[in-house]
């Protein structure tokens, strides 16, 4: 479980996450929506620990995460998967080499059983016979898969990913959606999603808050989210035409 | 002013990032021999072209300008051997790097940086400093006195053909020449000179680009600010070396 108590934070004397405070729990895909601007990135990352914050609290189970010192912090986050925007897989290495790494860095396991593990892990988000390719090679929803394949490595208890659908098609979107939720679910895994993609949201947001300018707007689930009265978030949820129409089919019952 | 010693602050505090014990000894090292190839040997072949046409260029200059029948012609290869281990074999050696390995190092950083790679390494709790750049600061450190050997060597033999060549000095004259006296001294001086010259390309070079914010753009100003500060530091360093080294 994460806790985030009272978080602020601002960039330049500008305030960018005002009092947030949020509980995201384990074995669920907990959902950050908001538009675009609206902190979820920063969020994300300040929960991780890489940006520091002005004040408030994160904890991680029971240890306060941004009172720790950098030792303390690193055996934290070598608890924790995250799957970054634009895949962040190292381009020098190879797919089997990206998921390898961690295992290299931080276990004593011999050659044989980490190149097991990663044929597991690569097999586990469907990715076959590309050991040997560059990230040069792949396509977006091919890179995102290793970059999930990377993070769940190590078996690790939190998993982050900053809006792990852009740039991918819709089936695609779907298919990395359903992913996430398996691996949650499989591992008990506290999940932190960052999206502002809606069929996400409908699909696997079991526990949502939403952003909007910084501030925590509105707080529940994907079967909640449809008949709130929340004006920023209607704003949001309604914005395109096909939702708009969704909307007055809705209210004329 | 101020921003200058908020920058060499913060040179300072990422120094002793790097500088920290590396987690794991055996990834550093598989990473430092690949930075050895990647930063040492493939200099190589650019380090043996310049430094040929150098040695070739300095030998005929001395000749031109020793035309007085009053200077012996061994003194065309005592001059060239000294000025290739005093200062060109280390000096211009340094500034080749700085712009080939300078500009390589900041802008593969710093396009980590941009494509949230260090993120993804601070992220799992590795040091990414450390861990990217103490590599290459070992790697240029163990390799690049090998570079100056080889660019002495090559600028010597490029003055011996060219001097031949043009008929300015004898084969024996040159030999007898980069053989009179011989100081050892001055290769201590030029393998000194080149050590501090890594360090200074490399750690510069890795600040720039591991401060970028921003994009494809900010990039490619870290890779000039990289080689534009690291030349300027091999200058002035070259001044406070030689005034410390042979005075």
């Amino acid at each position: 479980m994460i806790r985030v108590i009272k978080l602020n934070k601002s960039f330049n004397d500008q305030p960018v996450l005002s009092d947030i405070s949020v509980t995201f729990e384990p074995g669920k895909t907990n959902l950050i929506i908001g538009r675009s601007g609206s902190g979820k990135t920063v969020l994300l990352k300040s929960i991780v620990g890489l940006h520091e914050i002005d004040n408030g609290e994160i904890w991680y189970d029971d240890i306060l995460f941004n009172k720790l010192d950098f030792k303390g912090k690193k055996e934290i986050r070598r608890e924790i998967g995250m799957l970054f925007q634009g895949s962040a897989l190292f381009d020098s290495l190879t797919v089997e080499q990206n998921v390898k790494f961690p295992l290299d860095m931080f276990t004593e396991k011999s050659e044989e059983e980490k190149v097991d593990r990663v044929n597991f892990c690569l097999a586990r988000v469907n990715i076959l016979n590309a050991n040997k390719l560059l990230p040069s090679e792949l396509s977006g929803g091919m890179k995102k898969r290793v970059a999930i394949a990377r993070a769940i490595s190590l078996n690790p208890k939190y998993l982050f990913c900053d809006e792990p659908n852009s740039g991918l098609d819709p089936l695609t979107a779907i298919l990395i959606d359903e992913l996430i939720k398996e691996l949650t679910e499989e591992y008990s895994m506290t999940t932190i999603v960052n999206t502002h993609d809606m069929n996400s949201v409908m699909k696997i947001g079991e526990k949502i808050i939403f952003l909007s300018d910084g501030i925590k707007c509105w707080e529940g689930s994907n079967k909640e989210i449809l008949n709130s009265d929340n004006i920023p978030l209607n704003d949001f949820v309604f914005a395109n035409a096909l939702a708009k129409q969704l909307r007055s089919s809705l209210k004329q019952g | 002013m101020f921003k200058f010693l908020e920058q060499l602050g913060n040179y300072f505090l990422l120094l002793k990032k790097v500088f920290s014990k590396p987690e794991k000894p055996y990834v550093y090292y598989k990473q430092t021999m690949h930075e050895m190839v990647f930063l040492g040997f493939n200099s190589v072949g650019i380090i043996t072209v310049i430094s040929f046409f150098m040695g070739a260029v300095i030998t005929l200059q001395t000749a031109y300008n020793t035309e007085n029948p009053i200077y012996p012609t061994y003194l065309i290869g005592l001059g060239c051997r000294d000025s290739i281990l005093l200062e060109f074999s280390s000096t211009i050696t340094g500034l080749i790097l700085a712009g080939k390995v300078g500009s390589s190092i900041a802008s593969e950083i710093g396009t980590m940086r941009v494509t949230e790679q260090i993120d993804a390494l601070e992220t799992m709790g590795v040091n990414s400093a450390s861990y990217l750049i103490l590599p290459k600061i070992i790697a240029t450190i163990v390799f690049n006195p090998f570079l100056t050997l080889i660019s002495i060597s090559v600028g010597i033999v490029g003055g011996w053909i060219a001097g031949t060549s043009a008929g300015v000095i004898t084969s024996q004259d040159y030999i007898y020449g980069i053989q009179y006296a011989f100081i050892p001294y001055y290769v201590t001086y030029a393998i000194i000179k080149t050590l501090v010259f890594a360090f200074i390309i490399t750690t510069v070079s890795a600040f720039h680009g591991y401060k970028v914010e921003g994009g494809s753009l900010e990039v490619g100003q870290a890779s000039t600010k990289a080689v534009v500060h690291s030349s300027i530091l091999i200058l002035l360093f070259n001044v406070i070396l030689t005034q410390l080294l042979l005075s």
